[in-house]
Parts: C-alpha cells; structure tokens; sequence
C-alpha cells in the first residue's frame, strides 16, 4: 500500500478553525480553483506521511448537508462520488452539542470520519472537560483533540488519518433513533434494497431518511436511477403525508428533532460545563456593537479606519514604493534604442507604455496590502456579522444583503475606494441574487482611479462650489447604487436563487499575527498574478488604437522641415562659438539627451553633496557638454545653454504636436468621431470622447489622454487652464455629465476579471461592462439635455439632478420584493 | 404567537415550524426545533433583523423570517 494516493477530505460547520485545520495540514502547497458550475472555492493541498501521499480537499463550512445550498450540494457530492479514503469532521469543541448536527449526517453516509474536536483551547479556558473516549465509543469513530492554532495535536492527527485510511474497514457508525419514523425508514430501506444499481451506489438508509426529508437532490437521483421511479416516489410521498397526518409534525422537522436531542444525549453524556456558567463575553461585547447608536457609529469608526490606514497611509507608503517603480521604467528607458530629434523609436514607445500601465498596477501594492490584511482581520474576530446584522435592513430593500456591507465600504462608498478588492470580498454573501447584484453595481463607487477627473473638473467649472461639488459627486453615487440595485434584482436577476438572511453570530476571536499576514499575502499574491496578464494585454491593446495608423508621409515631412529649420537655427546662432564644432551631426542629439539625462539626475540628488556627485559625474561624462549645462561665468557657454534650451523648447513642442496628430488620426480618435452624434446629447465632444475610450483600460488614463488632448502653449501651464481654454464653449453642464458618466463608467480591466471569477460566467462580465455605458449615456444626456432645454446652471442642474437621485431612491425603496422561499408560503 | 413578536428580553419555548422547504431547512440547520427554549437578546440599530439566543448559540434572523416559529 505505500506510494500510494489517499485522498482526504475536511468537512465542517462555518467558524469551526476548520482553514486553520487545513493550512496547518497542508502547510504552503495550497491550489484553489472552482468546483464545476458554482462559484464555490475547491481548496486543495496535501502532504506526505508514512510514504503515502495525502491530497486534501477543503470542503465549504456547512451547518447541515440538505440540498438547498451551492456549498452543501458540492460538499455532499464530492463525499458521494470521490469517496474519499477519510472524511475529518472539524469541530468547535466549544460547541459540541451545535456540531454534532453535521455529524451525525456524515456518519449516515456510511463514510470513514474521523472527528477533530479543534479550539481545545477555548474549552480549556472556559473550564469545560470532554471525555473523549466516551465520545469516541459512542459516535463509534476515532476522535482527535486539537489546538490548530499553535499546532497543537498536528501529529496525532496525522497518524488516526493514516491508521484510518489504512485500515480501510467498514465503520459501523451510531444510529440515530429516529422514533416513530423508523418504520416507514425500514419500509423504504427494504423496498431500494432490491435495487441492485442504487443499493451497491448508495447507503440505503441515508437515501431512505433524505427521501423522507424530502430532499430534491435526492428525489432527482431517484427518478433517474429507480427502474419504476414514479410508483415508488409516490409511495414515498404517502409516507410522508401519513407520517405528518399521525404524528402532527413535517417529517423533515421530526429528523432534525432527532437529531438535535440525539445531540443533546452525548453532550450531556460526555461534556462537563463548569458550575455556574456565566453569561458569554462576546453577548456583553455586542450589547455596545450593535447597540442602536453606538453600533452604527462604532461601524462608522471602523469604515473611517479602514479607509484611513488603506487608502491614505497605503497612499504615504507608495511615496516610498514608488521611487522602485520608477528606477524599472528608467531601466526600460536605458535599454531601449534612443530617441531620435523627433522620431521616437516605436520599440521604445511601447516598452515604456506597457511598464507605465504594469507600473500603475504595481504601484497599488502596498494599498491592497493594507486593506487585505484589514479584512482579515475582520473576518477573524467575527465583526463581520455584526456589519451585517446593523446594515441588512437597509440594503435587503434594494434587493442587496447585509453582507453587502463590506464589498461596498471597499468599493468606495464615500470617495477612494477599490473595485477590485470590492467584487472579490462578495463571495462571502450566501444569497446568489444578492451576490450577483452587488458584484453589478460594485463598479459605479467611486473607485480611487475616477477621483483625478473629478478633481479636474471641479476645479475648472466649479472651481467657487468645490465643497459641494466634491460633496455631490462622493454622495451621488450610492444614490444611484441602490436604485439600480432595485431595478437589475426586479429584472434581469429575477430568476436566480435566493437564501434565507438567518445568520450565525459566532463568539468573537483575537485573530492572530501569522493567520492575518499569510491571508493578506496570499491574497495580494493571487490579485497581481490573476490581474497583471490582463492589464498587459489590455495596454497593449489601447497602445495599438492610439497609435495607428499614426501620421501619414506628408505631415511627417512637415514635421521634418520644421526640425530642420529648428537646427539650423540654432546653429546659425552659436556659429563662431567654440561649442560650434562640438554639435555637429549625431553630437547634438547626444547633447540633447545629456541635457535631459542631467536634468533628472539634479532632481534626483539630495542635497549639496548630491548635486556634487552628480556634477563631477557628468563633467566626467562630456566636458564639453558639462561646460554648456553649467555655464557658470563663462559668457559664451551661457549663451550657448540659452540657445539650446529654446531648441529643447521646440523639440517638446513637436513631439506634443506630433502626439497630439497620432491621437487625432488613430483608430481610437476616428471612434471618438464617430460616437459624436450619439454622445452630443451628453455634451461630450470626441475629445472628450477619446479621454473615455481610452480610460477603458484603466481610469486614471482619462487625465493623461485629455492631458494630451490639450496640449500645452506655456511652460507649466495646468492642465485646469488649457482644457478652460482650448474648451471655451464647455460649461459646467458639460462638466457635471461628464463626472456622472465616471461616475456610471465601466468596470476597468482589473475589476472586469474579478468579475468574471466572482460571478463565474462571461456572460455576467459582459453585462458588468455593457450596462454601465448604457446607463451612464442616458443619465449624462438626461442631466444635459434637460438642463440645456431649461437653461440651468451647472449648480442648478447638479442640485435638480440630487433631489431627483434621492426622490427615486426613496421610492425604489418602497417597492416590496420578497424573497421566494418566503413567497412560496 | 410567533417570534417575530417577541421583544427583546423575553423568553419563550419554539412549539412549531410553519415553513418547509429552504427556509424551513434553513432554520432547523441553524438550530431552530420544536421544545427549544429561547430568547431574543435584541433588534438591530433599523430594527430589524433580530438576535436570537438558542442554547448558548448566537442565531440573527430577519423578523419576515422570525413569523414562521410559532412559540409559546
């Protein structure tokens, strides 16, 4: 038997430590990916032991292993047809009686359990005592106690999984009695027994107390594989009713009974509870946490909190991070062939771009960081269903749930959040309706990259109300959030499944160091791999559409004459100079990028001894140079290095005319044109409209673009001041459609493959990228047409525009939508 | 009289389920049964969902969900 495969799997309730079970087991070899048609994360990992090789499978926390759940169908299914060699059931020692629920429904299945009582800490500390032999003899399985957290009771583990898989024998687990239900229990056994198929597949009496629950999985299999399917359900739904009718109560409600005190038997049989048991501590806590007025200003805190280390110490620690970030691009620039006067090589035009989109990712690092290890943390003290118990009330009326709470809050439910991190946290939410809607309106937060634009415009147009502006735009967005939410649960979402809200509040846990960083790793790990491939994809994409079909061979020669009439200029001004002769041909071009090579590196020295280094380096480079950059007294020298700087002047001013033209004349300009018609109604020219397309990659190039859009005439002109006047016609109505456009913009690249996964369907992503284009145009020409036709000002039409957003808002709200398990009854 | 009903502070003992199917399911899976005791600790800040004590377990639900435990 040795070089052999066994295969185990970890079953278990939520909040059982059954995660830190299985990272302990498994140590770093861990691979997540999807059971097949649900979103549901398979966890695999494994080790060696004894020469075998032990592959794991981390099952989903469930309370119970009915059908009516994504989690349990997978969960009983891999137990039903992957057989694993050992099924260990976790459990919250501290919860015995709670647990045993489960257990019992996995020794029904006929399968080898082990039973791992984890958290003996807490036991230990609340001065309970366990008798595990007893508990063993009666359960009729091995039983293991552990304190996963320090590792305690690794081994031992280890070896009962061995011994168990080893020996292969069938169990003969504990019966529950269920009373008066027993006969009709046998009457179904005895009918499947002649059953050769279904008998030799499943345990009868498992499939016997299932079709008495009336389980639908269960009833399907039957219909299937039963040779006279129909007359045996009916039989079994005669069992049912008469059951009912005797004995007053469901027959499902009668199993459950059972089970519960069959629960209560052993507990009290084997669990000593220390005398006067006290009220539980985590009750006390939760008096304050969701206490009417400190429970919501308690969570308040802890939002101003996340945001404040996340986002704005995230932000302090990039100005440290990013200096790296910008030695690869100067790297890049290094390796790449030269710049010419004005042709720019297009390997190096490329290269830079694709490190500038990769650099942006990058640069977000040490933000999601921070905000990953801040939701670990929350997850593991147990906040998390407190959130949710506070907010459900609101957001359960516009067809979300109170686990809505988080994705939100990182999304960016003020200003400056993350889509990304947003979308993936709503896995956690166990109705798919809910789910599903919150990952759709996730993107339509102000995510951080949308706040530049914002910025801008507000600065130009409303430049005396930036207050309010900046207090609309961060506001205005959960007012549409909600609304929309209503409307896709009422429409496109209809048919999906719901769940009911009944959530446990488990007790609250200190969480620890290694279990906090691990995650917050992992997770940054898993987002860049996922992300950084399609961020390069997409740059590379958008470079393409910006760049060709690029300027024909006239304008070039165009372009070409000017620089040539730009030299000769300037070497007719410094002719006679003794620097004359030392610009000659290929000279001036290497005096070119000497002049911008020694420009960064002044920016770059700190101090007098910096700038020292750097002048004795660059005067050992090219003396001649050096004499030209730092004239000093030296006359002539002075003239020189005024000359040239008018050359370095207009060589910018090429390249920005020839980058502008390039834009003007791509692919990406010729759609921004021929969207005009559409978009005139939103006010957008296809300036404008380009700025959008391009910021289809990521939001933050919306600025760039529109930055070189409007090129510059001065020399540090602000880009505020060129789009005021190459924009005359723009009004702040022009700017307000544009900022509720972004504020409705698709979801970037990043957030579009979280989307993806979350969801799992490519169908679901593209409508995260189509219906937000849609919505965002028709409220954008809405707010523009309308306030054209009524002549309102920016302000005016921005306040009209609010007072609309809320009436809707409160009035979706009102519109009842319930659930349909409870429509059902 | 049902749960939902129940102020917080009180006590009662669950006599009946009147719901099947997934929520039914759902709330005996959460340790919801007939002859329970239990109590409701309190209501959330907008009143609703509400927590609920059942043998030293936490349990929050909503009160459209609460009107389907009968209890005395």
């Amino acid at each position: 038997m040795k070089n052999q495969k066994i295969l185990v799997a970890l079953a278990g309730q939520p909040n059982c430590g059954k995660s830190t079970v299985f990272n302990a087991l498994s140590g770093a070899s861990q691979h997540v990916a999807n059971y097949p048609g649900v979103t549901v994360d398979k966890m695999t990992g494994g080790y060696r032991y004894n020469g075998y090789r032990v592959e794991l499978v981390d099952l989903p926390g469930t309370y119970s292993l009915s059908s009516y759940s994504p989690e349990e169908r997978v969960s009983r299914d891999f137990i039903l047809h992957e057989k694993p060699s050992v099924t260990v059931n976790v459990m919250d020692a501290s919860n015995l009686k709670r647990c045993l629920y489960l257990t019992f429904q996995l020794l029904e299945m006929e399968i080898p359990v082990v039973l791992n009582l984890n958290m003996m800490d807490v036991v230990e500390k609340r001065g309970m005592t366990i008798d595990m032999e007893k508990l063993s003899g009666r359960l009729g399985v091995p039983v293991v106690p552990t304190t996963m957290k320090n590792g305690e009771g690794k081994k031992e583990l280890k070896d009962v999984i061995d011994v168990v898989a080893a020996t292969n024998k069938k169990i003969e687990p504990l019966h529950i009695d269920y009373q008066e239900m027993e006969p009709v229990l046998r009457e179904i056994v005895d009918r499947l027994a002649t059953e050769a198929t279904l008998s030799v597949q499943y345990p009868l009496r498992w499939l016997a107390i299932k079709l008495m629950e009336g389980d639908e999985a269960v009833q399907g299999m039957i219909g299937e594989q039963h040779p006279q399917a129909d007359a045996f359900t009916a039989m079994v739904e005669q069992g049912r009713t008469n059951f009912e009718k005797e004995f007053g109560n469901a027959p499902e409600v009668h199993i459950a009974t059972c089970r519960y005190k069959a629960a209560d038997t052993i507990s009290r049989a084997c669990l000593q509870l220390p005398k006067g048991a006290q009220r539980q501590l985590s009750d006390k806590v939760d008096d304050i946490v969701c206490h009417r007025l400190f429970g919501p200003a308690f969570l308040v805190g802890i939002i101003w909190l996340l945001y404040y280390l996340a986002i704005v110490q995230g932000y302090n620690i990039t100005n440290y991070t990013w200096p790296l970030l910008a030695k690869l691009r100067s790297l890049t620039e290094a390796v790449t062939p030269e710049p010419g006067f004005i042709d720019i090589p297009l390997i190096r035009e490329f290269s830079l771009w694709i490190v500038d989109s990769v650099n942006a990712l990058l640069n977000y690092i040490p933000i999601f960081f921070i905000l990953f290890a801040l939701i670990a943390i929350l997850e593991d003290s147990g906040y998390m269903p407190r959130m949710a118990f506070i907010m459900d009330r609101l957001f359960s009326r516009y067809g979300l749930h109170g686990q809505s709470t988080l994705p939100m809050v990182l999304g960016g439910i003020y200003v400056g959040g993350c889509a990304v991190p947003g979308v993936m946290s709503c896995k956690g939410i166990p109705d798919e309706r809910s789910r599903l809607a919150t990952i759709l309106i996730i993107p339509l937060l102000n995510c951080l990259a949308k706040v530049p634009l914002y910025v801008l415009l507000i600065n130009i147009y409303f430049a005396a109300h930036k207050a309010w502006a900046m207090f609309f735009i961060s506001t205005i967005s959960l007012l549409m959030v909600l609304p929309v939410a209503k409307i896709l649960t009422l429409t496109v979402l209809k048919d999906k499944e719901t769940a009911p809200f009944v959530m446990e509040m488990p007790p609250y846990h200190l969480p620890t160091w290694r279990g906090v960083l691990s995650r917050a790793v992992e997770r940054v790990w898993l987002f860049m791999r996922k992300i950084s491939t399609i961020v390069v994809a997409v740059a590379v994409v958008v470079f393409v559409l910006l760049q060709f079909p690029g300027i024909g061979k006239e304008r070039m020669d165009y372009y070409q004459a000017r620089k040539d009439k730009a030299i000769a200029t300037f070497h007719k001004k410094i002719k006679g100079t003794p620097f004359h002769e030392g610009l000659q041909g290929d000279r001036l071009m290497a005096m070119m990028l000497y002049w911008e090579a020694y420009k960064d590196a002044r920016m770059g020295a700190g101090g007098q001894d910096g700038v020292a280094v750097v002048n004795a380096d660059f005067k050992a480079r090219d003396a001649l140079f050096f004499k030209i950059v730092r004239p000093g007294k030296d006359k002539v020298a002075k003239k020189v290095g005024r000359e040239f700087k008018k050359l370095v002047k207009k060589r910018k001013g090429l390249l920005r005319e020839m980058r502008k033209e390039r834009i003007d004349k791509s692919f990406l300009g010729a759609a921004g044109r021929w969207l005009e018609p559409v978009t005139q109604w939103a006010g957008f020219n296809w300036r404008v409209n380009v700025a959008l397309l391009s910021a289809l990659a990521a939001k933050e190039s919306s600025v760039a673009t529109l930055g070189a859009l409007y090129e510059q005439e001065e020399e540090g002109e602000a880009l505020e001041e060129r789009m005021a006047r190459g924009e005359a016609d723009l009004t702040p109505l022009h700017a307000l459609a544009l900022m509720l456009f972004m504020v409705l913009y698709p979801p970037c690249m990043a957030t579009t493959m979280a989307v993806k996964v979350q969801s799992g369907s490519v169908k679901w992503m593209l409508f995260s990228i189509g219906y937000p284009m849609f919505l965002g145009l028709s409220v954008a020409s809405l707010v523009f047409t309308m306030g054209s036709i009524f002549e309102l000002s920016g302000l005016q039409a921005m306040f009209a525009f609010y007072l609309l957003a809320l009436g809707f808002t409160i009035f979706m709200g009102l519109i009842k939508n319930q659930p349909e398990y409870i429509k059902l009854t | 009289m049902t749960l939902d009903q129940l102020k917080p502070g009180s006590e009662g003992r669950i006599k009946k389920l009147s719901v099947r199917d997934k929520l039914g399911q759902r709330l005996m899976d959460m340790g919801v049964y007939p002859g329970l005791k239990l109590k409701v600790l309190r209501n959330a800040p907008l009143e609703d969902p509400m927590e609920v004590e059942l043998d030293g377990y936490f349990v929050s639900l909503r009160h459209d969900e609460a009107r389907f435990v009968e209890v005395e």
